[in-house]
Order: structure tokens, then sequence, then C-alpha cells
């Protein structure tokens, strides 16, 4: 029974094949742009969440800023002293806890020169922050990690000889391996110093920057609170901020722009859905002749309602299929441009833009056919079929 | 599979029509289509219905094949009183019951002769492998007998031919009763002969025919004539 009524709404786009095509297209490019955007959006989320959990999930303890302008006249600080890191190690448990001084200087190798961001830290630290990808760790007081792009920056190779503004030299001993965007250091573009050798030449007071490295993720809030009370008690001496947090708002903030883009797309699929709607009612104009026959030959009302629907869903299946093909391409490409990868292509989250967005197709086409459908089946059967 | 003809099919009245009248409300004031008729329509008559244009003859047409109600009066055809009925209760009264016979032979463009004559069937069995050699039969009664017109699309047949096609689609839900609105009126004389003959057989089969036509010659096919002038009945041999 269906099957004739399928048959007919077929038939008749094909009747009107140039007619159906253009309310394909549309539903195709609506489509089309809510995968893509979707795609993009997902695809954005997934490489910031990846390049962030590389760094693993850790909590950074800085000297909290702004200080000096507090009443009271509390004491000046801007540096994590040796005592706070022990307290830090006591409070942490056996999570590793890296202190570090974060400092730049004036750099020279060969004939290039400029200024290079230095982290100084105990060498038994760094394997536990940083990979070497040529050469070696440092062992002892000597030696220089240099992180991938500083290493492009300056052509340094392990062995490279670096000249610092005081005049001391150090060899490079490691170039590391690219660990990308980090919310506790970065350092792709940084020197690695082992921290007595710095020491040795600085007056130090304290760190500038400790990490906590938290093993369990659902740990940290709660080493974040019991940090928070031990310092910050009375006046806030710590700031403590974690990469969970971060990541978080960040997947937020892409998720929106998602969202957004995707709405932008959804632009597209609204004047998709009008466009199947004139294209119905000239159906429906056109066929009253028709559907007067019909109704006087025994067809209920329904069933006429089901042929007219069975039309629009069938331009928006079409259409979303299509376009949902199409998506792949677009996602492809769009990726390819924004973010320069396509690994994600492929991710659930992206194949579910493209369910999304060819769902949104059916049902926009599905919509849109209501209203013809509804006004072919109350036509009066006999002005229909006095309809020239 | 719904049916509406069990009520009341032994009774020899097919349609009654007790003082109906149907009025057509327009800004201009109402108009009288018809005016408080009643008329008896027993099994197995061919009944002519004359008049000039705008008598009324095409409002009781439409009374009869259930696609208008009467404004007042009482219409009971195969038993059942049409007042009663909803949309899809006369849906399936014509689908069932009445197989309807255009001047302008109104068959669908998109479906080729067979499909047809098989849809008002489909749509009564709701399956098209349950139709059976049933369309096949009506075609061969129709006069139709070659079998290559049947994958034919109907703007590729002859008017007659055609005509031929909507007597079949007519005939095929197995009706008691055939509406015809000037059924020879888009022929030519021989053709619509033809056709007449054809209508005549089916009357002689057992078909109640009931035919609106303003042409003399055509209603003498029937057995009785009823001549409508402004609404009313001003003549009837039966």
């Amino acid at each position: 029974m269906s099957r004739t009524f399928f048959e007919f709404a077929r038939r008749n786009l094909q009747r009107n094949l140039f007619r159906s095509l253009l309310a394909v297209v549309g539903i195709v490019i609506g489509v089309l742009a809510i995968s893509s955007m979707g795609i993009l959006g997902n695809s954005l989320t997934l490489s910031v969440t990846e390049e962030l959990s590389t760094v693993g999930d850790s909590l950074s303890v800085i000297p909290h800023s702004g200080m000096g302008s507090q009443f009271g006249g509390g004491m000046v600080q801007d540096k994590i002293t040796e005592r706070q890191v022990q307290d830090l190690r006591r409070i942490v448990g056996s999570n590793p806890v890296i202190p570090f001084y974060s400092t730049a200087d004036r750099i020279q190798v060969g004939t290039k020169s400029g200024v290079a961001s230095i982290y100084a830290m105990d060498p038994d630290d760094m394997p536990k922050i940083v990979e070497v990808e040529k050469g070696i760790m440092i062992r002892g007081n000597s030696g220089i990690l240099a992180g991938p792009r500083i290493a492009d920056q300056f052509d340094l190779k392990v062995g490279s000889q670096i000249r610092f503004e005081n005049g001391d030299t150090q060899r490079v001993v490691g170039i590391l391996k690219e660990r990308g965007l980090g919310f506790d250091i970065q350092p792709d573009y940084s020197l690695i110093v082992p921290s007595r050798w710095y020491e040795d030449r600085n007056d130090e007071k304290g760190y500038d920057q400790v990490i906590i490295k938290v093993r369990d993720i659902d740990e940290v809030d709660t080493l974040e609170k019991a940090i928070d009370d031990r310092f910050n008690r009375r006046e806030d001496v710590l700031d403590t901020f974690s990469s969970k947090e971060i990541l978080s708002s960040i997947q937020q903030v892409f998720g929106q722009i998602s969202t957004f883009t995707t709405a932008i797309g959804g632009i597209s699929l609204i004047v998709a859905g009008i466009s199947i709607l004139n294209v119905m009612m000239m159906s429906v104009t056109e066929r009253t002749k028709e559907i007067g026959i019909l109704r006087s030959i025994g067809t209920l009302r329904s069933e006429v309602r089901q042929m007219f629907i069975y039309e629009a869903l069938m331009l928006g299946a079409v259409g979303s299929v299509l376009g949902g093909l199409l998506s792949f391409g677009g996602g492809f490409l769009i990726s390819l441009l924004v973010l320069q990868t396509t690994q994600y292509l492929f991710h659930p989250a992206s194949l579910s833009a493209i369910a999304l967005g060819m769902g949104f197709g059916i049902a926009t086409a599905l919509l849109s056919g209501l209203y013809p459908a509804w006004k072919a089946s109350n036509l009066n059967p006999i002005e229909a079929l006095r309809y020239e | 599979m719904e049916t509406v003809t069990a009520v009341g099919s032994d009774d020899p009245v097919l349609i009654r029509f007790d003082d109906v009248s149907k009025v057509y409300p327009l800004p201009a004031g109402d108009v009288v289509a018809l005016d408080r008729v009643s008329l008896t329509v027993v099994r197995g008559e061919f009944i002519a219905i004359m008049g000039p244009s705008g008598s009324g003859k095409t409002t009781l047409l439409n009374l009869i094949g259930c696609l208008d109600v009467p404004t007042s009066g009482r219409l009971v055809i195969n038993g059942r009183d049409v007042a009663d009925l909803t949309d899809d209760d006369l849906t399936y009264l014509r689908r069932d019951t009445i197989g309807f016979i255009f001047q302008h032979f109104n068959l669908i463009p998109l479906l080729s002769v067979m499909e047809n004559v098989e849809y008002p069937l489909i749509l009564k069995c709701k399956d098209r492998d349950a139709c059976g050699m049933k369309p096949f039969e009506v075609l061969k009664a129709a006069g139709l007998d070659d079998e290559r017109l049947y994958t034919h699309k109907p703007n590729e047949l002859s008017g007659g031919q055609q005509q031929r096609v909507a007597i079949a689609r007519a005939l095929v839900n197995d009706p008691s009763l055939l509406l015809c609105d000037e059924p020879t009126g888009n022929l030519d004389q021989k053709t619509g002969k033809a056709i007449m003959d054809l209508l005549a057989e089916m009357n002689r089969a057992g078909k109640t025919i009931i035919m609106v036509t303003h042409d003399l010659g055509i209603a003498s096919y029937a057995n009785r004539q009823v001549r409508i002038v402004d609404g009313r009945i001003m003549e009837d041999t039966g």
C-alpha cells in the first residue's frame, strides 16, 4: 500500500526532476554546512584536548600575584621558598613535586643570537616532565636540553655550544621531543638547565613555579583544596591551577564555537526548508486536479497526505545522504585548512556531526512537507476535480 | 479491509433522495442548487440525468458520488445515510461501491494503463500482489484486448482507449453503481457509440448506471430519463 504511494511520490519527483534537484541542492548545502562546521568544531576540540592531555594532569603552583598591594604589609613574596616546597611535598604525598626556576637570557649560538626562555630544575625531575628525542638527559650539573622549536630557531644539535650573556658556555646534550602546548611549561620553545648550575650563578630566594604531577585525576581537586588550606588561610600566598580546569574551560569555549558554527549551518537548512516548501506547494497546486481524481476514486485524506510526506522525505533523504557524503570532503578540506590535520575526520564525534547534519536535513524536509501535505489532503474533491 | 457494502445490499433500492436540498452559500446570496429533490434508484437501473447547465445535475451527481453531502433532507446510498458518515466513510463508499467515469477520462498521467486500473484495487486490498487477475479481466471487459497497451501511459492512447481504461478502473472494485459524467463528451460519434454499447452491456450484466448527459441520443441508451431544471425534477420517466 504505502509502496504505491512511495512509487507515486518518486514518479512525481522525477516528473519535475529539475525542480526536485534544486530542492535537493538546498538540503545538500544545509547538511554540508552543518556537518562540516560540526566536524571542524569537533576536530578543534579534539586537537586541543589531545595536545593538552599529553601533559598529563598537572597542578601548577605559583606565588600569588599582586601581593604587594595588600593591606597589613605582609611579606612581599614572588618566589616559592624551599620550605614551602617541603610543605607541598608533604601535602601531595607520593605525587612528584617539581620545583623550578623560570627565566630568560640572551644566548649566542655560533653567529646567531637571541633571547631564550630557560627553565632550571633538578636533573632528576627532568624525565618526569620532558622526553628526549635525540641525545641524552642531563646527568650531573652541566649540559642543556633544548626544545625542538628553539633548536630549529638556533640550529641547535646535540653538541652545539650555547654562550650565555655572562659568558658561560654549555653544550646541548639532548633535543626534546615535541610536546605541544602545555599549561605548566612550554619546553618546546625553551632551554632546560640543571638547577644547581643556575643557582651557582644567580642569587635566588626561591623557585618561580612548582609543578605537581597528579597521578589520579580525581585527586586534583582534593590536593588543590589542601594546598589552599595550608598556605592561604590568612592571606593568599600561593595560587594553584590545574590543567583539568583550563582544559574544561577551553573545551567549553570550543563547544560554544562549534555550536555557533553549526547554527550558521542551520540557517542554510532553513533556507533549504523554505525551498522545499515552495516546491511542494507548487506541486500541490499543479496536481490539484490529480488529487481530486485520486480522492474521487477512493483515496483517503490520510493517504494523500502520506504521498506528499513521502515526497518531502525523499527530497530530504537524498539531499541528506549526498550532503553527508560531501561532508567528508568538506570536513577534510576545512580541517586541513584550519587545523592542518585531518586525523579527527573519522573520530566518532566527527561522524556524529555528520549524523546530526543528516538528521537535521531530513527533519527540515519533513517539516517543510507537512503543510503542503495537509493542504493537499484537505482539498475539496469537487473543486479539485473542476480545477484545470 | 473496510467494506461498506454489506448493509442493505439485498435492498432493491440503491439510492434514495428524501427531500434533499443543496444550498451553496455565496457572498451575493445563497444559491439553491437542488431544491427538495426526492428520487429513488433501484438496483439495475440505467438512468440518464438531463438538464441545461446550471440546472443542478452536476450537484445531484456529486451527492450520489458521495463527493458532497446534502444541506438538508435525507440521502441514503446502499443502505447508509450519508449524514452519518465521516469523510473516511464516504471515501470508502466511493472506493467500494461507486465507479466514476468522467468526460475527460481523468486517468492519472504518472501511472501506466495497468497501474491506473490496479490503483483502486490496491487502495482496497492494500497489496499489489493480492490484486490477482482482476485488472486484466476488467481491461478485457472494457474492450482493451491489446495487452501491449497496458504498459503505456494514458496520454499515449486514443480518447476511446483512454475512456475504456477509465471504465476498467471504475469496474475493478466491482461497484454496484457506475456514475458517468458526460462519458462520451470528449469522443467522436463512432467511439462514443462504442462506449455507450459497452455501458449498456455493463448494465445488462447487473451494474446500476447513472449518467449525466445533455445529448438526447446518448440519453436514449438509458431506460429511465430524469430531467432537472432549476434544481427540481421536472420529468422522470421511471
